[in-house]
Formats: C-alpha cells, structure tokens, sequence
C-alpha cells in the first residue's frame, strides 16, 4: 500500500511534466511559465519520495497533520499565480487597448461627400476656433 | 469630436449640427458600432475613426485626442453622438475656453432642467460637489459629456485618459486638477436624446457609482504619495 499510491503521483507528476514540456516544445507556452510549472512538478516528485520532509517542515511550523502543511503552501502559491496572472492581463489589456487606438488613426476614414478643403485630413494648423 | 457607438438614428443630425456651427472638421469616433453609424457620419460630412472593437467611452476620447493632437489642432470640442447635445451651444464653450483662459469648459445640463430620477440626481450631487472641493471651482455636472478642451488638455489627456465607463468624465477631471489646468464649467441647452439607449440601468450605475468613489479616494491617495 505504501508503495502504491506514491508510484501513481510520481507517474502523474511526470506525465504533467511531460505535458508542460510538450506545451513549450510547440511554443505554445513561454519559458517563463514554463520554468515555474516545472520547479512546481520538481517539488511534488520531491515531497512524495521523501515524506518525512513534509513532516519535519509541519513540526518545525507547530501544525499537527502534515498535508494541512502541503495545502497551505499550495494555496499561497495558487494565490499568488492567479494575483500575478491578474496583474498580466490587466497590462495586456492596456497594450491590446493602445494598439485599437492606434488601428483606428491609421484607418480614419474621410467623408464620402463633399470633402471640402478644411475636411481634408492632410492639412493640419487649421487650429479650428481660435 | 463625437464618440458615437451604434447611434446611427441621430448621427447624421449631431455631425450635420456640428458642421453648420463650427469651422473645424468633424471627426466620428466609432467604437465598434454594428450598425450603419459609421457610413452615415461620413456621408454626413464627417471624417471617422473605425476602433477594432468596443473600447468604452474612454478609450474612444483618446482616440478621437490623438487625432487632434497629431493633426497640430488646438482645441476640441466633444459632444454625444446620441443627440442630446445642442451642436450650436459648441461655440459658447469654445468662447469660455478663451474668454476665461480655461484648459477645459464642462457643458452643465441641469441649468436647462435637465431631468433625472432621485437617485441618480442624489449621486450626480455627490460626485459633484466631491469633485469640485477637489477642483477648487464649483461644477455641477461632473458626468457630461458636453466638454472643450484647448492645448494643455489635448497633451495631457493624449497621455493619460482613465478608460473605464463614466470615468472619461469624472476622473478626467481629477486628472486636470492634479495637472493643475483650469477648469470652468458652462450652462447649456439640452436636447433629450434623439436614438439610442441610455448607457447603464440602475444596478449598473450603482456599481459605477462605488467605482467611481474608489477611484477618487484613489486618486487622494496617490497624489499625497506622489511626487510634491
């Protein structure tokens, strides 16, 4: 029994490895992530082949039961991707923003009708109404 | 300037007002418009700039700035594509923009009766009267859309104009105060709005409302902690 269950996530952790590896070899995944998501998998592989690891860190932390040690850890990281991943989008969203903008001054489109000389966008310093 | 999205029922009258009155070209930004607003402003008179896809208010009056400022103009006047902004009130807030040496002249609606449900006029005071302490001028009507805007403005906001719903009015003010530009604010006449839908049901405005305190309690913030 013992050795069982730690044979089936290693094998997980490895397959997941695998996986990510795959995801970069495609370059469907920058390195950056790529590199995080790899340490995590080295520390799972870690923590289940050498279990008293886990236990001398929850004594050390004064908590009872060792897994509550690995979920709290897994929790503040979980947390903290999620908070940086908030962080990259809402900069990505700017820049996706700046780009639309600029699109839209490339593509400014002149009036169908009557294009009068001040219409014209080719003529700047009309300084309108002043 | 007029931001318009999907207003293709008053477009053509707002564009067609705007060019009776004022000698400047009249650009259309079109931010992700469905229906025929685009075609109709330029068959109307008006040059437009096309967004991609829907950027919010905010992001079409920095579009519409970017203009402008790459095309060497001085000032801007900016009205709502819906209608509800007498074209030929432009010149008076572009004359206050000069007489009274101002960066930015806000078009105040409620001197013309501008009619709105309780709860909504109790915010409109509130965000009022928030930001005029902060201004140091007294306004009104913080959320128009009815605004000019001379040199100073059209720099700074070609830089920096906040992008999220109802903010391209209110803390764009802010904005200006912290730059130390002169606001003022006008009376004008108001139409009500000749197409379109207005812009937020009542849930929606609440939670805009509590953005909206959060962002000026944000901005107290970060000017404290910026540089003196």
């Amino acid at each position: 029994m013992e050795g069982r269950l730690e044979i089936v996530i290693v094998m997980l952790t490895l397959v997941s490895l695998a996986f990510i590896l795959e995801l970069v070899r495609r370059r469907q995944l920058r390195e950056k992530y790529a590199l995080l998501w790899l340490a995590v998998g080295a520390v799972a592989v870690v923590l289940v082949l050498a279990r008293p690891v886990l236990d001398r860190l929850s004594l050390f932390l004064g908590i009872t039961y060792g897994p509550t040690t690995l979920f709290l850890f897994a929790i503040l990281f979980l947390l903290a991707i999620v908070g940086h991943l908030s962080w990259e989008v809402s900069r990505l969203e700017g820049e996706t923003r700046h780009l639309a903008e600029e699109i839209a001054l490339l593509k400014a489109r002149p009036p169908t009708n009557e294009p009068s000389e001040d219409d014209a966008p080719g003529r700047p310093h009309a300084a309108p109404e002043r | 300037m007029v931001p318009a999205l999907n207003e293709a029922e008053s477009i053509r009258a707002v564009v067609e007002g705007a060019r009776s009155v004022l000698a400047a070209p009249v650009v259309v930004v079109d931010d992700g418009s469905t229906d025929a607003t685009s075609d109709l402003a330029r068959a109307a008179g008006a040059t437009v700039l096309p967004l991609p896809f829907n950027l919010g208010v905010g992001g079409a009056i920095r579009t519409g700035i970017h203009y402008a400022v790459d095309h060497g103009y001085r000032c801007v006047v900016q009205l709502d594509g819906d209608g509800q902004h007498e074209p030929s009130e432009a010149k008076r807030l572009l004359e206050a923009l000069e007489h009274e040496q101002a960066d930015m002249v806000v078009g105040s609606r409620f001197a013309a009766g501008y009619a709105v449900s309780w709860h909504r006029r109790v915010a409109m005071r509130w965000l009022s009267w928030l930001v005029s302490r902060r201004l140091g001028t007294r306004l009104t009507d913080t959320t128009s859309g009815f605004r000019a805007m001379g040199p100073r403005a059209l720099d700074l906001f070609a830089r920096d104009y906040p992008l999220d719903y109802l903010s391209d009015t209110v803390e764009a003010l802010l904005i200006a105060a912290d730059a130390g530009l002169r606001v003022v604010e006008v009376d004008v006449v108001m139409h009500n709005r000749q197409g379109g839908r207005p812009s937020a049901n009542r849930l929606s405005s609440a939670f805009h409302l509590t953005r909206l305190l959060l962002v000026i309690f944000l901005h107290s913030l970060r000017r404290r902690s910026g540089p003196a």
